[in-house]
């Protein structure tokens, strides 16, 4: 009779308890900036294994999601005899949503992953343990350089993301459908606000890489130290990552852009 | 009161140490003196809580209640400034090694020099090639940790523990899984590198043999409890049916062989419904 | 593990690639550029019944290219009249002081903008001044419907004539 509530119950608590451990954990991280900052090649490699390694999937995604645009929107547009606005388009779906969003998708399904996997098992082989023991705080030594390489990274990637997606509807746009060349730029160019989407955007994207690598390292450090513990972690590291993505987003978008 | 005897000045003092995970009461009233620069072996049945107890001595767990006393320091109510300086001072050898695997050999070696000294790159290469001589591995310092073998892994491990000089040990299961040459060789080290160095060592384990053969003192650990204690000679001699037991490897004694179960022919003719 | 040498130049090119990005779609995708050179640009007010839609930052042009932006629309409480006030670039200070301001829209259901149409006077427009002859937005449904007003009127021969009479 009482048990569907007592299960409830449970469930809460459990959250509450992993939320509260979550940010204490997070406070704990952001205290080794200071030593991040005297010790930057700690930062510099986690950059390489985080940011580096995730440049060719990001401009591979950007090219194909930028050419689709470009074909979509050319079909619609094309019915009004608003071509020349394609720019428009292809550029403020990036900027504003594709970039920050699919970018952190695709983030977390790299790096994010990756991250939880390895902090993982370096739990689960005592490895964090050993460092303990020696006296190193793995909190600031093993997970605050990705942390902070995560956070530096993503607004990066995006970036990235949308110009090369810009390219890729300059290509189908101009140079296979025929659009005007001049057209697609200038009508982009006076429609793109610099303030309201560009930066918008890269706020987006900062928030986002915060809120993927905070769950990645958060996951692999939390995880169950067993082999199986680790692959769920990875799991739900990446299952996380993109629900919390999808709904900032929504509320990111409603305070940007919501207003008029 | 159950004291060490060993003799000498006492390096660890555990006095009535309770701790339990969740409802399961792993020590239960535990009293234990390790003797500076002495081998002193806890052992005890898998599952007892061995590394556990390591665990509480360097401070990475806390005591229900009792006291856990380091050097004259009471480790569990130490700020973590202190207790960072008190680890610098204990090394630690754990059942896998423990090494970070996204380094070398050498690096690995080299990873505490670096967290905790600003020496230069010189010295800290005569350091390193220095503790992996004494393991036996200096030319085996450009392998990564993924291409040793498991007592080549202790060993490393071993010569990272002891790079920042420390005035103890502690091992966590060093003989589990090793084959006949490697427990050997770990069972020299450590008994060469405790006369050498001065150093202080726990052994938790529970090879009956390899540890008997170096430890100077021994405490048998069973259900939270220490069960026996003494000099290798007389636990072996021990009038305890659960030491003779633990020590002779017998399958049935005051540790029963069956799990509890109820009653077999009952149990055999009245299927569930 | 790659030496430290080679992620150092990954890193480096990693920040510089992400950082041109950045700036390709601040300069060439968003109006940036545009909005840095407005610093010196003159201002001019026109007046008008009914802006319709028209919003700030709506292009202004002359001969379809565009010269400024809509800076501000305000509402001017004795004439009952909207207040446009434009800026217009410095490159374009030979608008004669005669010029008209319409307000138009880009395609059918486009954005509406300014036109100017130059006039023929030798005087030049300067910062401050006013725009005296103005057209209106032409609101889609007041067109229509008096359209149809017309036509009932007229019996439909009129009819293509109404939508021109304005």
């Amino acid at each position: 009779m009482l048990a569907p509530f007592q299960q409830l119950g449970h469930a809460t608590l459990g959250t509450m308890q992993k939320l509260g451990r979550a940010n204490l954990f997070i406070c704990h991280v952001l205290t080794g900036l200071p030593e991040i900052l005297r010790r930057i090649r700690l930062l510099l490699a986690q950059v390489y294994s985080v940011g580096v390694l995730t440049i060719l999937l990001v401009s591979v995604s950007g090219l194909f999601v930028g050419m689709v645009l470009g074909l979509q929107g050319y079909n619609v547009l094309s019915d009004f005899g608003a071509e020349q606005t394609l720019g428009v388009m292809v550029a403020a779906s990036l900027v504003r949503e594709l970039g920050p969003v699919v970018t952190a998708l695709l983030f977390a399904g790299r790096a994010g992953s990756a991250l939880t996997a390895e902090i993982g098992l370096m739990k689960a082989t005592e490895q964090l343990s050993g460092m303990e023991m020696m006296a190193v705080d793995p909190l600031k030594r093993i997970i605050a350089p990705r942390f902070f390489a995560g956070c530096l990274s993503m607004p990066l990637l995006a970036s990235l993301f949308s110009m090369i997606g810009v390219m890729g509807g300059y290509f189908v746009g101009v140079g296979l459908l025929g659009v005007d060349e001049g057209a697609f730029w200038s009508q982009m160019r006076s429609r793109i606000d610099f303030y309201d989407d560009i930066v918008n955007g890269l706020i987006k994207s900062a928030v986002f890489g915060v809120i993927v690598t905070w769950i990645a390292v958060f996951e692999g450090y939390d995880a169950v130290p067993t082999s199986e513990g680790v692959s769920r972690a990875t799991t739900r590291s990446v299952v996380y990552s993109a629900f919390a993505v999808l709904g900032w987003d929504f509320v990111l978008t409603a305070l940007m852009f919501g207003g008029d | 009161m159950a004291g060490g005897n060993a003799g000498g000045e006492v390096l660890v003092s555990i006095r009535n140490l309770t701790f339990s995970r969740g409802s399961r009461k792993i020590f239960d009233g535990v009293n234990l003196d390790i003797p500076r620069g002495k081998i002193t072996a806890i052992m005890g049945p898998s599952g007892t809580g061995k590394t556990t107890l390591l665990k509480l001595i360097g401070g990475q767990l806390r005591p229900d209640s009792g006291t856990i006393t380091v050097d004259g320091r009471i480790v569990h109510e130490l700020s973590l400034g202190r207790l960072y300086e008190l680890r610098k001072k204990i090394g630690m050898l754990f059942q896998t090694g423990a090494l970070l695997t996204d380094l070398n050999v050498f690096e690995n070696v080299a990873f505490p020099l670096r967290e905790h000294t600003k020496l230069p790159e010189s010295m800290i290469r005569t350091l390193v090639l220095m503790k992996l001589q004494a393991v036996g591995l200096r030319g085996a310092r450009d392998l990564m940790p993924a291409q040793l073998s498991g007592g080549m892994a202790r060993r490393v491990a071993l010569a990272r523990a002891i790079t920042l000089d420390p005035m103890m040990i502690m091992y966590d299961e060093p003989f589990t899984g090793q084959d006949p040459i490697s427990m050997g060789v770990l069972v020299k080290l450590i008994r060469d590198l405790n006369r050498e160095l001065g150093l202080t060592s726990i052994v938790v384990s529970h090879d009956v043999e390899e540890t008997a053969s170096i430890a100077d003192y021994i405490y048998l650990i069973s259900e939270g409890k220490v069960v026996g204690q003494g000099t290798p000679d007389a636990i072996r001699h021990s009038e305890s049916p659960w030491v003779l037991q633990f020590m002779e490897g017998l399958a049935d004694g005051p540790v029963p062989f069956h799990y509890p179960a109820p009653d077999y022919a009952a149990d055999l003719l009245n299927p569930p419904a | 593990m790659q030496s430290s040498k080679a992620i150092e130049i990954w890193v480096g090119l990693f920040v510089a690639v992400g950082l041109i990005a950045l700036f390709f779609l601040a300069m060439q995708v968003s109006n940036l550029a545009e909005l840095r050179s407005n610093d010196d640009s003159y201002r001019i007010v026109a007046r008008f019944e009914n802006i319709g839609s028209l919003r700030v930052r709506a292009p202004v042009s002359v001969a379809g290219v565009t010269v400024g932006r809509v800076s501000a629309i305000s509402f001017d409480n004795q004439t009952y009249e909207a207040v446009v006030e434009m800026r217009i670039d410095p490159k374009y200070d030979t608008l004669p002081i005669d010029t008209s301001a319409s307000i138009l829209t880009a395609g059918l259901l486009g954005e509406q903008y300014i036109g100017l149409s130059p006039g023929g006077a030798e005087e030049h427009l300067a910062d401050g001044d006013e725009i005296e002859l103005t057209q209106s937005a032409i609101v889609l449904e007041q067109v229509i419907s008096r359209f149809l007003f017309n036509k009932a009127e007229g019996g439909g021969a009129s009819g293509g004539a109404a939508t021109s009479s304005e």
